[in-house]
């Protein structure tokens, strides 16, 4: 698996074509981090159950979401935007 | 205390449920082989975790790794396009981890309306997403002003100077930010649904320009190309704009709140 990053592959994926391991890490952490359902209950664990603000990259990570407050497994609303 | 727990991809209705074949060669995360969980006419895609790396303390100790993560999401990624290739697909926060089957099974059919009405929501449609980045405004040249006169003081000069490059270097902004206002405003005219995210920290994006606008839009696949020409048209000197996707309906299958989630939590 390459670890290329392509954040210029914008024509590729236009078309569909960017392969998973091509994509680049900060587009799929918006996503993953700030989307996706949320569910509660019945969880061992839950990214949101992970206080994510001491070190760097937790607060790296954070700053994809740090819009919202931190999460104990309750869904926020979100924004309408 | 038991040693694994179901860690939980994407979930799809039964009806549309992608061909066992999509899933051949396809690892999940920590390597595992990805398996269906259906229930209460909705399937959920899961696979075999070691709570030796899922648990809640090694996994702290893991987000701190950026490889760990990258591989992680990567994985869940794959997984989640895998299916999503074939079905109307709601993806799963990153890192969802349950007990065991039995509790997927007790979660799909608890959540079993909400799954129903997002999946009918994303039917046929794609997110894209959409990133604009002031592009560096050129550095004026040195002699500007020489044209005017030359007053008696050259520190006033050079103030002078000074602020009218800082006017416009802010002008130059404040006609991007408009701009990047503009370019989400003609994609949401297209688009079934949208969404901003936050801006890119440059530390993970790797990019030093600004970005004014990390949108995310879901679009019908009939007017994909739609979208596309339309984006190309909103391109011009001053912003750049990046397009990504298609992508699954990540950042558009927010649920409901669980009406049972106080019980739920008050369970465990």
């Amino acid at each position: 698996m390459t670890r290329e990053m392509a954040p210029r592959g914008a024509e590729l994926a236009a078309e569909g074509r960017l392969p998973a391991e091509r994509v680049a890490l900060v587009d799929l952490l918006d996503r993953l981090l700030s989307g996706g359902v949320v569910i509660t209950g019945d969880l061992v664990l839950s990214i949101a159950d992970i206080d994510l603000v001491r070190i760097s990259l937790r607060a790296l990570i954070m700053s994809v979401r740090a819009s919202e407050p931190l999460e104990t497994g309750v869904r926020h609303e979100q924004s309408p935007l | 205390m038991a040693d694994s727990g179901t860690y939980l991809y994407a979930v799809t209705r039964e009806e549309d449920r992608a061909d066992p074949a999509v899933l051949e060669g396809v690892t999940g995360v920590a390597g595992a082989a990805v398996r269906t969980v259906a229930h209460a006419g909705l399937v959920a895609y899961v696979s075999t975790v070691p709570l030796e790396q899922f648990g809640e303390e090694p996994l702290r100790r893991s987000l701190e790794d950026l490889d760990w993560v990258g591989e992680t999401a990567r994985a869940h990624h794959g997984v989640v396009e895998a299916v999503a290739e074939s079905s109307s697909t709601a993806p799963v926060r990153l890192v969802t981890v349950y007990g065991g089957e039995d509790q997927v099974r007790d979660m799909l059919a608890r959540r079993h309306e909400e799954f129903s009405e997002v999946l009918s929501q994303v039917a046929g449609r794609r997110e894209w997403g959409v990133k604009a980045y002031a592009e560096r405004a050129a550095e004026p040249p040195p002699d500007q002003g020489a044209d005017e006169p030359a007053s008696s003081s050259p520190g006033t000069d050079y103030l002078k100077r000074r602020k009218a490059r800082l006017r416009s270097r802010d002008d130059a902004w404040r006609e991007a930010a408009g701009r990047a206002e503009d370019i989400h405003a003609t994609l949401v005219a297209v688009a079934v649904a949208s969404r901003r995210h936050r801006p890119q920290d440059p530390r993970l994006s790797g990019r030093d320009e600004v970005m004014l606008l990390n949108g995310a839009y879901l679009v019908d696949d009939d007017r994909r190309a739609e979208f596309a020409a339309t984006l190309d048209e909103l391109r011009g000197p001053g912003v750049q704009i990046e397009l990504t996707g298609p992508w699954a309906p990540y950042s558009f299958t927010q649920l409901g709140p669980d009406p049972s989630a106080a019980e739920a939590r008050g369970d465990t």
